[in-house]
């Protein structure tokens, strides 16, 4: 288990992160999301020991950071923001110099080089230099080093920052299946990455966390959850947003589009999933309009960030 | 560290470095010290002496890169974050470095072998040369290492820790010290020259490896080692 205690970190007079707790069990993948410069990579770094925090702390696995920095880093498989690599070495120089600081020797060495190549897909550029690799295999090549050691924890940094759309499906479905027996924290700023792989999100906005739910839990915090969008035909002169309005369960009704006697309206049910849709339907077609379609809307994850984050800024 | 000892032979700048060194030591030791002029079969004069010089510009070459080449890769954040602890880094790439150097000066054994085939040295001393010459090396590469902690511009490294070292070296150099012993009382020179790694060089280069020259070393070794270890902290935590 991860878990973060008051993490707090101050620049000098700036506090990047401030009181900051979590916990991420074994079988979670947490995402952390957050507008540039919120506290996500200071965050991990200092959960990775990379930076000391200035106020709380963390214990990994039973491994307090701050007291037992070098048994909680032996746990943790990390990531660096930019995927660092030393450009002068191999792909399997670079590993197994890796495997040889985690304290793996010999064959041991060997098998978890050659098992981490495999899942990586590096076979093919296993004797080339680092520095002369495309930014998707850089990426790969680090991450490589990251689960090398088969670590019970992962934190991961923008791990998909710089892939094309394939190579970011492949890392994906790579964390998806460590997360099934390890706890993995990740962060990004693509929200469809959230949906995608993440079983919980933490919204974090300068530096304090705003929101952490799972990403449906996350759409529900959205208005628009649950509202039911209508394209009806009415005749024309008559307004049909009062009536709508003034139904039971209805909280609100906005206007959409209007052209000629076909309009696109939106009703907000006062609490989701009480059968408002049916209730619609009958008013409807007791005030003889026309209903071409209606959809129930799920909450979108981008408007849910940008009112989080931006009710901070403002 | 293995990774830097490869690293510096998996680059040309290594390569260049040795045959640098190697050039130079040779020149200037027949040319400059006029070695078969001298007629004697000792290396202390005319291949020792010009270390302190020499190592001004190579140590520092070598040294720049330890930290300035993490911080700038970004590699630094991988580093420290495995498992080893920040002393582990800094003596592992320093060692390596040192190593390097080593194996650098171990090249010159041309040098004895024709000395020892045209005369008779005294091959105590010129033991006592090569171990006061390593750890010369060693001092210089540590206020490299230091330096290096400092910047990411591996330039700048590189002339910090060439004036770090040539002040080490004026502090005990007699056409400095001797002006400097009419200005100030001698007690005052003589603490000064104590500070310099010219004092100690030049003793060992008698054939006497003294236990003070040792703790001298070692200690601005160590001292020089703290302080990047101190720099690394400080960087890291603000």
């Amino acid at each position: 288990m991860i878990e973060a205690r008051q993490l707090t970190k101050f620049f000098g007079e700036h506090k990047a992160v401030d009181g900051v707790s979590f916990t991420v069990e074994k079988g979670e993948i947490l995402g952390f999301l957050g507008p540039n410069a919120a506290g996500k990579s200071t965050t991990m770094r200092m959960l990775t020991g990379y930076l000391p925090p200035s106020a709380g702390t963390a214990v990994i696995g039973g491994c307090d950071i701050c007291t037992d920095s070098l048994g909680a880093r032996i746990k943790i498989g990390y990531l660096p923001e930019n995927a660092p690599v030393y450009e002068d070495m191999t792909v399997t120089g670079f590993l197994a110099f890796c495997a040889r600081i985690r304290g793996l020797s010999g064959s041991d060495a060997d098998k978890a080089v050659e098992r981490t190549i495999g899942k990586c897909f590096l076979e093919g550029v296993r004797r080339q230099m680092v520095g002369t690799l495309s930014k998707g295999f850089n990426q790969r090549v680090c991450f490589a080093q990251s689960i090398l050691h088969d670590p019970e924890y992962l934190i991961l940094d923008e791990p998909t920052d710089g892939l094309d759309p394939n190579q970011k499906h492949e890392v994906r479905s790579m964390i998806q299946e460590m997360g099934r027996d390890k706890a993995i924290i990740l962060s990004t700023h693509i929200l469809e990455e959230v949906d995608a792989v993440c079983t919980r999100a933490i919204i974090i906005a300068n530096g304090r966390i705003e929101a952490d739910d799972t990403p449906l839990g996350l759409r529900a915090r959205s208005e628009k959850d649950g509202s039911l969008v209508a394209r009806l035909g009415v005749p024309r002169d008559t307004d049909p947003l009062p009536g709508l309005e003034g139904m039971e369960g209805v909280r609100k009704v906005e206007l959409l589009e209007k052209d000629g006697d076909r309009l696109v309206v939106r009703v907000f049910p006062v609490k989701k999933g009480e059968g408002l849709a049916a209730l619609v339907v009958r008013h409807i077609a007791d005030q003889g309009y026309t209903l071409e379609s209606m959809t129930e809307e799920s909450g979108r994850l981008d408007e849910v960030f940008r009112s989080i984050t931006m009710k901070q800024a403002g | 560290m293995a990774r830097e000892l490869r690293g510096y032979f998996g680059s040309p700048l290594a390569y260049v470095l040795i045959v640098i060194f190697l050039l130079l030591n040779g020149f200037f030791t027949f040319f400059i010290s006029g070695f078969y002029e001298l007629e004697q079969a000792d290396l202390r004069d005319a291949f020792f002496r010009w270390h302190p010089w020499l190592f001004l510009v190579l140590v520092p070459a070598v040294a720049m890169r330890l930290w300035a080449e993490e911080r700038r890769q970004g590699t630094m954040e991988l580093i420290l974050t495995l498992p080893i602890t920040l002393k582990e880094a800094i003596l592992g790439k320093f060692l390596a470095a040192w190593l390097f150097i080593t194996i650098c000066l171990c090249l010159t054994f041309p040098l004895v072998m024709t000395v020892a085939y045209l005369g008779d040295p005294d091959l105590g001393a010129t033991f006592c040369g090569y171990v006061g010459s390593i750890l010369l090396g060693g001092a210089y590469l540590a206020v490299g290492s230091m330096t290096s902690s400092i910047t990411r511009n591996q330039v700048i490294s590189f002339v910090l820790a060439a004036i770090i070292c040539l002040f080490l070296v004026l502090a005990g150099f007699p056409p400095v010290t001797d002006p400097l012993a009419e200005l100030v009382p001698k007690w005052i020179v003589d603490i000064v020259a104590g500070f310099s790694v010219m004092t100690h060089y030049q003793s060992m280069q008698k054939g006497v490896i003294d236990f003070r020259d040792l703790l001298y070393y070692g200690s601005l070794i160590f001292f020089m080692l703290f302080a990047n270890g101190v720099i690394l902290q400080a960087r890291r935590s603000s």
